[in-house]
């Protein structure tokens, strides 16, 4: 079905955009790299009055290390990010992430910041930014906040972003010494969103204990969530898959999931156990603790 | 209404279009010029049948609007060997029995022909991968990927 007709802007230039956007005011749409937007639009569960596309801006499609850490700009795309080029090689995370979004011809268009504003739950990059504690770069025509990840993600779909807002980048530190990352998930076919994703970042001390460990669920509510009571039971514990099966069996998990037609709320639960246990021993065996084989 | 003047390259040859904003790539390409080996299917991005690359990637055309194709470069399958004569691929497919009903046959060609181009010597699996984004509801795929492992393996000698 053809989208709807809307006014169409194409700023060359942010400052143009982010005027643009105070401008308009309600009921716009940003579009990116469209791999949500154009079906929400054909579909017509989206009927916005405007669309500003950004594609032009090219000063948002950078990655630069930062403070020990990366900034990824917001129209870097998945395809880049999973080729894992420059800067990118400091966090195995995120081509590993990027792999599993959608299908390749997503990945060509779809844009990391894109997938963050839209903030679907299922979706990997809330997930990821999540686990590893990111930060949002929000600019507005007044100009620049940095919103934490945790305050980020308010709900299905739904963002700390203002309507005359645009998403930047995203900033995420990066521990020094020995950590590791991995991300699993469970989808019915290839390409699917995930029923849930599990991203886990585990952090070694000098003796080779678990100094930190973080764990994001996607798929378990209306946002992504850290497994909070887990990741504090497993601090100072050895990196072991036991611990790390007891640990996610008998804290609570903080998740809230639905069960609808694709999996029961209790599956979920089920997958959220697995997949994070899976995530976390994989993640502190490349952080260099012997965590033994996943199952 | 916003329309917009777009030109575009469309298997080597330039068009220039009059396009509404909310006009998609799909859309101007099947009703307007029409190439009709661009296949609609699902209209949402995952089913593949609309693959073109742009500039040599494999987009969904469904998910494009066309204001985006201006100044890029659009290849259907058409455009991957001169009028009459076919490409390696396309004679893979057909020696291997590749297609039935054939719809989703543009689209895999397309897709098999940037990953060729990327990964010249894969291995069985990743010509799996390398197409799970395009749907064969004939199920046929044990064929399609004969047909591209072969196209890979011809290009080697």
């Amino acid at each position: 079905m053809p989208a709807v007709d809307f006014d169409y802007y194409a700023p060359a230039t942010l400052p143009e955009a982010l005027t643009l956007l105070a401008d308009l005011g309600e009921d716009v749409k940003v579009l990116a790299g469209g791999q949500s937007l154009v079906p929400m639009l054909t579909m017509r569960l989206a009927r916005p009055r405007a669309v500003v596309d950004i594609h032009g801006l090219d000063e948002l499609r950078g990655v630069h290390r930062r403070d020990g850490g990366l900034e990824i700009g917001a129209l870097v795309r998945h395809r880049s990010i999973e080729r894992g080029d420059g800067p990118l090689a400091a966090c195995p995370l995120l081509p590993e992430a990027a792999s599993l979004i959608g299908n390749v011809r997503v990945r060509a268009m779809g844009t990391i910041g894109g997938s963050l504003a839209h903030a679907d739950p299922a979706a990997e990059w809330p997930a990821v930014v999540r686990a590893l504690d990111g930060v949002l770069v929000v600019r507005g025509r007044d100009g620049e906040r940095t919103i934490p990840a945790a305050d980020f993600f308010t709900g299905i779909l739904s963002t700390a972003l203002r309507p005359e807002e645009l998403l930047v980048a995203v900033r995420l530190s990066l521990p020094a010494g020995r950590a590791g990352y991995a991300i699993e998930e469970f989808s019915r076919r290839a390409g699917d969103f995930a029923i849930i994703a599990a991203v886990a970042a585990v952090e070694l001390d000098a003796a080779g204990r678990v100094a930190r460990a973080r764990v994001a669920i996607a798929g378990g509510g209306p946002g992504p969530v850290r497994l909070a009571a887990a990741e504090q039971a497993l601090a100072g514990a050895p990196p072991s898959e036991e611990t790390f099966r007891e640990a996610l069996a008998r804290a609570p998990l903080e998740i809230e999931p639905d069960g609808d037609v694709h999996a029961s709320a209790e599956y979920r639960r089920h997958l959220t156990r697995v997949l994070a246990r899976r995530a976390l021993v994989r993640a502190a065996s490349r952080a260099g603790g012997a965590a033994g084989t996943p199952r | 209404m916003t329309e917009l003047s777009i030109a575009f390259t469309l298997n080597g040859e330039r068009r220039e279009r009059r396009v509404a904003a909310h006009q998609t790539l799909l859309e101007v390409l099947r009703d307007d010029l029409g190439a009709v080996e661009v296949k609609e299917g699902c209209g949402e991005g995952v089913c593949g049948t609309c693959t073109v690359l742009l500039d040599g990637e494999p987009v969904s055309a469904c998910l494009l609007l066309a204001a985006r194709a201006a100044g890029r470069e659009v290849t259907t399958v058409r455009g991957l060997a001169p009028a009459g004569e076919m490409h390696p691929l396309q004679e893979a497919f057909v020696a291997h029995g590749a297609a039935q009903c054939g719809f989703c046959t543009p689209g895999m060609i397309l897709t098999a022909h940037a990953f060729l181009h990327q990964h010249p010597h894969p291995g069985r699996e990743e010509i799996r991968r390398a197409i799970s984004g395009n749907l064969c509801r004939c199920t046929g795929y044990t064929k399609i990927i004969d047909a591209i492992e072969a196209a890979a393996a011809a290009r080697r000698d």
